[in-house]
């Protein structure tokens, strides 16, 4: 198990990790989630030892690894853009911790890492002549040919287009599961978080604001950016924030974050309660494939996205009723229960 | 784009090129042809048996033997010598680091033949060093040739080092693998092209080093090089002389072929990134020892220089006679004062750095202009290769080829007191050529195109766009060709007129007398050649122009 207690992390005086603490249990996959400059890539480079911690400890099962060289943190980590080495085949790169280990079977061993990534027959390439998603698989086998106690991954899919990061974060995440990988992973994006962690920690400026199990996280952010940075289109407070919660049929509080989805244009003989419904004048409205996006100025809450189905939607100046999906909001700032 | 429009450019562009292409064909061709003939077509006829006579010498062999192995031994040394250095100054972080970078890269702008003077005074008997009896030997001159050199490693290296992103050995380093295989497999396999490309630059001075060798091993150890002039001058051989100069030229393409494929080794899958550099941790003592130790190394000659010519020649205690006497001609040994011999060189430097400068910027235009048709392409093509001749011959088998061959008829120039400057604009010329050739060609092509859009002639669109952004590696490398030109001594040394030498002629003809007053006028008139050159480079440095690290 991997322990951060209070760990800081400054460059030429300037802070850039403060007071983390927070701890990987043994194979679970833990995000750290902020946006870039946050502080993420300096905690995940003073785990890997490439940073000295300036106060604070990292530990692991208890051990102290002040002073311990990366090369013997058993931590082996993926970059970004996978940092495969330009003058090695495929299989080379990914014998290269087996080599050093001097692990008995290497070509069989290469081989299997290989297929688990699914790139048989990949061996003899060079990575120059390899795609971006090709790459970050070979730096995925040549991360698991060490063998870690720890697998570090450094926004391991930023660097590939939207259809292919998808595809790879499914596959990662069979990989890691099923082989059990005690895994951090720092990321930018919340898709990629979501897709492959069982833990969040969510980091601005250096800080950590919330940590917790993904959905805890997700269903109650700490405070309207985490909200803002997590993916909510908006956050609503005061008297907003209580008309949306009651047409939503909730207890009170101080603050609302919504989703983009979580006001829906009610269609006609919709079954939900009149009473839970907002009514409001229709702003702007840009249709998409998938639905109609509005921008609506209801009353006594301002304006607010909403989204309607195609077809049913209403021109600008027009006014519309508003049903709320309680599942798309995440109330913020309610004290954590006794 | 019409036929008519196409072919003015072609004219436009044979114009422009017209006058390096004539000088270049005077003094430059013609020499070289006029070397190859002597050595091949010695009584008119063609007879190769005069270069296979020459080559069959012992004394041909033992020449080219010694300068093959000091030429191994001196790239090796300076390379082992210039990677821990290279790591140090360019990687960590450290108080002084500019100033020690700084010192470490003076030993290659010294002249040669200050260099050699300051080897000579170290080692000789009752020099600092002079208990280890390497005065006159192999090894001393091996010593002088990894003093002058192990710059060239540590610039060409240190500047690849600094942009090496860090990560791949991260990577690494995270896979398990401790520092000293990270550098075998990692950092040194993407150090690979700049470590050959400085060795291959290397080999090539250490190879046709003329100075360095000529003082320090006078007759009995020569190189091809100091043989040519030995042969020349002493053994009035001038067939011989014609030969090696035949088997130099030939070396000496056929390296440059080497370093060229060398720099060529494509390095695109190195990242290039300005990596932040850290404090010297635990693991880099020996590297952080070795360069201190580089440092103290490449101090000691030069104190010893510089101390040596403030002793009383001859006496005790510490003395400015040496200096004093520079305005003698030291007892008769010199036709003209080394005062007067310092203003010769700085009036030459200054015709030779007009001569190479204009030039290097035609040829630097001429070059790298878009060509905008086939023909114009081909011309082009043809030029460029023309233009870069001048690389490929030393500057003692340029000085030889002008001395057989300027001497008749309407280029009789032995008496002109050109003949020393254009020699010494055509070594500087490559120089000036590579400083201007990166700086032209980085101008986008399109700046000059919306000039012209705006309405701006030629004229008008090269001072626009081209002049701002020329005018100060313009300035550094009139500062290169004057400094070359101040330390030229290979082709000067052939050339220089008896009653009209420069300084580094007159340092060597010092040091070749067996008076000590005459020993430390020639310690003095170094420091003044050393310090007049340090001024020189000190002023380029500070107009911060990048080229500085393509040789």
């Amino acid at each position: 198990m991997l322990t951060l207690d209070h760990l800081g992390v400054t460059y030429d005086g300037v802070p850039a990790v403060r007071d983390a603490s927070l701890t990987v249990p043994d194979g679970s996959v833990v995000a750290v989630l902020g946006p870039s400059g946050c502080g993420k890539s300096s905690l995940l480079r003073a785990v890997a030892g490439l940073e000295p911690a300036s106060s604070g400890t990292i530990s692991w099962d208890g051990v102290d690894l002040a002073g311990v060289p990366t090369h013997r943190r058993g931590f082996a980590m993926m970059f970004q853009d996978g940092q495969l080495f330009g003058h090695l085949t495929v299989a080379r790169n990914v014998g290269y911790a087996l080599k050093l280990r001097k692990a008995p079977d290497l070509t069989a061993r290469v081989a299997e890492l290989l297929s688990l990534v699914g790139l048989d027959g990949y061996a003899d390439r060079l990575p120059a002549t390899l795609s971006g998603g090709e790459r970050q698989r070979v730096a995925l086998a040549r991360s698991l040919a060490a063998d870690p106690r720890l697998l570090l991954l450094d926004e391991p899919l930023s660097a590939l287009d939207a259809g292919l990061r998808e595809r790879l974060a499914g596959d990662l995440d069979r990989i890691l599961r099923e082989s059990g990988t005690t895994t951090l992973v720092v990321t930018h994006d919340q898709e990629e978080a979501f897709a492959l962690a069982d833990r969040l920690v969510v980091m601005r400026e250096g800080r950590i604001v919330q940590q917790g199990a993904i959905g805890e996280v997700w269903a109650a952010p700490a405070d309207q950016e985490t909200a803002l940075f997590l993916g909510y289109a908006r956050v609503l407070d005061g008297a907003a924030a209580g008309a949306v919660l009651r047409a939503a049929g909730l207890p009170p509080a101080p603050a609302v974050a919504l989703r983009r989805s979580a006001l829906t244009v009610a269609r006609p003989g919709d079954t939900r309660a009149e009473a839970g419904r907002l009514t409001g004048v229709v702003r702007t409205s840009r249709a998409t494939p998938d639905q109609v996006r509005l921008v609506v100025d209801v009353e006594g809450i301002g304006e607010v996205d909403a989204v309607a189905t195609p077809g049913t939607a209403a021109a600008p100046g027009e006014p519309v009723a508003l049903a709320v999906e309680p599942a798309r909001l995440a109330t913020i700032g309610v004290p954590v229960e006794h | 784009m019409s036929a008519a429009r196409s072919g003015r450019r072609t004219l436009g562009l044979i114009a422009l090129a017209a006058v390096p292409v004539a000088v270049l064909s005077v003094f430059f061709v013609l020499p070289v042809a006029g070397m190859i003939e002597r050595g091949l077509w010695p009584d008119g006829r063609f007879d190769p048996r005069a270069v296979a006579e020459v080559l069959a010498r012992p004394r041909t062999h033992r020449v080219l033997w010694f300068t093959l192995w000091t030429a191994v031994a001196g790239t090796v040394l300076s390379v082992l010598l210039g990677l821990p250095a290279a790591y140090v100054l360019y990687r960590l972080r450290f108080p002084l680091r500019g100033l020690v970078r700084g010192l470490l890269l003076v030993p290659f702008v010294l002249p040669t033949v200050v260099v050699g003077v300051a080897f000579r005074q170290l080692l000789r008997d009752g020099g600092p060093l002079g208990f280890l009896g390497l005065d006159g030997t192999p090894t001393g001159i091996v010593l002088g040739l990894v003093f002058f050199n192990v710059a060239v490693v540590i610039r060409t290296v240190g500047a690849a080092w600094e942009g090496l992103d860090p990560r791949p050995a991260e990577a690494a380093a995270a896979l398990g693998a401790p520092p000293l295989t990270v550098l075998r497999t990692v950092t040194l396999p993407a150090l690979r092209p700049a470590i050959v490309s400085s060795a291959s630059v290397v080999f090539l001075f250490c190879a046709t080093a003329f100075g360095v060798v000529l003082t320090l091993g006078g007759s009995r150890y020569a190189s091809v090089e100091t043989e040519i002039y030995l042969l020349t001058t002493d053994f009035l051989d001038l067939s011989g002389a014609a030969a090696l100069s035949i088997v130099q030229l030939v070396v000496v393409v056929g390296l440059l072929v080497v370093a060229g494929r060398a720099r060529a080794v494509p390095d695109a899958v190195v990242a290039r990134t300005t990596a932040r550099a850290r404090r010297p941790g635990r693991g880099d003592v020996a590297a952080v020892l070795l360069t201190g130790a580089l440092l103290v190394a490449v101090a000691v000659p030069i104190l010893a220089l510089v101390l040596g010519s403030l002793r009383a020649p001859g006496g005790e205690g510490w003395s400015l006679a040496s200096y004093r006497a520079l305005g003698t001609r030291g007892d008769g040994s010199l036709v003209v004062p080394v005062t007067e011999a310092l203003g010769n060189s700085l009036r030459t430097a200054v015709d030779a750095t007009w001569m190479s400068l204009g030039l290097g910027l035609l040829v630097a235009i001429v070059v790298t202009r878009r060509s905008h048709s086939r023909a114009e392409r081909r011309v082009r093509g043809v030029l460029d290769g023309f233009f870069m001749l001048p690389l490929g011959v030393s500057a003692v088998t340029l000085g030889f080829g002008f001395l057989i061959t300027l001497d008749r008829g309407p280029l009789d120039l032995r008496d002109s007191p050109l003949l020393v400057p254009i020699a010494q604009a055509l070594v500087a010329l490559p120089l000036v050529v590579r400083t201007l050739i990166p700086v032209l060609a980085g101008i986008d092509d399109r700046q000059r195109q919306a000039a012209a859009s705006l309405g701006a002639g030629a004229l008008r669109a090269f001072t626009t766009v081209d002049v701002p952004v020329v005018w100060r590696p313009l300035l550094a490398a009139a500062g290169f060709a004057f400094a070359v030109s101040l330390g030229e001594f290979g082709a000067t040394s052939f050339l220089a007129r008896e009653d009209h030498p420069t300084l580094p002629v007159v340092i060597f003809k010092l040091i070749g007398r067996p008076g000590a007053a005459e020993y430390g006028m020639a310690l003095a008139a170094s420091v003044v050649l050393a310090a007049t050159t340090a001024v020189v480079l000190l002023a380029v440095e500070r107009l911060r122009v990048p080229a500085l690290g393509a040789w």
